[in-house]
């Protein structure tokens, strides 16, 4: 490292670096489409609407879809995660989900619960994991949604989405998953896996522009799923009533056409590297990391131990000193960016026992090299010999 | 356009099934445009597909079962 450059290991939050071809797709779309897709019969508006297409049809080709038509854009994760879990889950309904939930979906099953649906959280290990049986256990006649995170945005514990699709197909039960750490990373498959929506970010492991999500909708499913946000679709226009055919039921108002023009060049990068590549990349970069950081005094880490069942974040915390006052001098000394607190996670601290004051989280992206990881692993055995040492 | 060939256009219920009815035509190497959908049949700001009539069965054939036409009009 020569001292200048900027280490970003905060991929967790929204990667970047961004592949240049996102920022090239978003420039052309401004310099020679810009229009409004579907909103008028000019070339223009039909150009904008190939492209919004394009975006759809690489991400099925991501996971798997059937259907461009079945994905819905929105500005981000947490927008179609409400989407879904305020639009299918009704007065009476339960819905089981686990204690390692972002607040993107805990905050708006929190608010159904005093609409009248009841909520099981079941509890996962202090590593991150799901036990299935507690899955089954808390399975009642009134359970409508199995709603999963794909992976911990605190521990990168990936969760068994393979088998709790089973528990959830067995009893007639939608499987919803938040793949918000995954897209990209790992294969998903909504087929095979036999997945009913998957919640999606696309400035995250699909390294498209921030304002950019989606979500993918099994075919049917709009039967019972009622829109977030009603309004102008450019179809239909005749009628008053929200359209019921997807993706308008849920894509209202004018589209970021320049974010999912960029979203899908980023897609295309993804692709084009290959989903198991950039896996096996971050994999490589998280157990140097995690082997690393096992030789330091004083340092504690989160998560399962096998570099294959997690993504590539890592939280950890050295004993005595605040995660704050980490992430701090990270920044200040070593110009290396990572997140401290609590990651919009507080449950999944409860979990692993870092509640309030949360941990350090590190998490790699397909940009980042062994070079800085080493760099990082130096950082922080530097500040656990000055501080932890301190303390004790 | 030729004044011997006659037109019929195809009107899906939004844009996105014109585009996709438009990959699908394409790729199955069926002649066809884009086009607003003429003022005579709706003042809705939409697209819709134009094919020569002669090949309306080929485009019912390209697209059954993986795009709904809402209905065919002839031009």
């Amino acid at each position: 490292m020569d001292g200048e450059s900027l280490i970003y290991f905060d991929n967790a939050a929204t990667t970047w670096p961004k592949p240049k071809e996102m920022i090239e797709a978003m420039v052309a779309f401004n310099d020679s489409i810009g229009a409004n897709p579907g909103r008028s019969g000019h070339r223009l508006s039909i150009e904008a609407a190939r492209v919004i297409y394009s975006t759809r049809e690489l991400i099925c080709e991501l996971i798997n879809a059937p259907d461009p038509l079945s994905i819905i854009l929105t500005k981000n994760a947490t927008e179609g995660i409400n989407c879904c879990l305020m639009g299918l889950l009704k007065q009476g309904d339960h819905v089981i989900t686990s204690s390692m939930e972002h607040n993107s979906v805990m905050r708006p099953l929190r608010f159904l619960e005093t609409k009248g649906v009841t909520v099981s959280t079941v509890l996962c290990s202090p590593s991150g994991e799901i036990d299935l049986d507690d899955i089954r256990g808390a399975i009642n006649k009134h359970t409508k949604m199995i709603a999963i995170t794909h992976a911990s945005n605190v521990t990168g514990t990936v969760m068994p989405i393979e088998e709790i699709a089973r528990v959830a197909k067995e009893h007639g039960i939608f499987f919803f998953v938040d793949a918000a750490q995954t897209i990209g990373n790992r294969e998903i498959d909504v087929i095979k896996v036999g997945i009913d929506i998957l919640c999606f970010s696309g400035h995250k492991s699909l390294y498209g522009p921030q304002g950019t999500g989606g979500f993918y909708l099994r075919k049917g499913l709009e039967e019972f799923l009622s829109p977030l946000m009603m309004g102008g679709t450019g179809s239909a226009s005749e009628f008053e009533r929200q359209p019921d055919f997807l993706p308008d039921k849920y894509e209202s108002g004018t589209p970021n056409g320049i974010g999912f023009a960029g979203l899908a060049a980023s897609v295309r990068f993804v692709l084009g590297q290959g989903v198991d590549r950039i896996r096996a990349r971050e994999k490589t970069l998280t157990k140097i990391f995690l082997d690393g950081l096992k030789g330091i005094e004083g340092v504690m880490l989160y998560g399962v131990d096998d570099p294959s069942r997690r993504t590539g974040t890592v939280s950890f915390n050295i004993r005595g000193v605040s995660p704050s006052d980490i992430s701090s001098e990270l920044d200040e000394k070593y110009r290396i960016m990572v997140r401290p607190g609590l990651h919009c996670a507080p449950s999944a601290h409860r979990t692993i026992g870092t509640f309030p004051q949360g941990t350090v989280r590190f998490s790699f992206g397909f940009f980042n090299t062994e070079e800085e990881i080493l760099y990082g692993i130096k950082a922080i055995e530097e500040i656990a010999k000055t501080y932890y040492n301190r303390e004790r | 356009m030729n004044k011997e060939e006659r037109y019929s256009v195809a009107l899906f219920v939004s844009v996105g099934h014109v585009i996709k009815a438009e990959k699908i035509l394409k790729k199955a190497g069926i002649p066809h445009k884009v086009i607003p959908v003429p003022r005579s049949i709706s003042s809705d700001c939409g697209v819709c597909v134009r094919f020569l009539t002669e090949d309306k069965d080929r485009v019912k054939a390209a697209l059954s079962e993986l795009v709904p036409i809402n209905e065919f009009r002839e031009l």
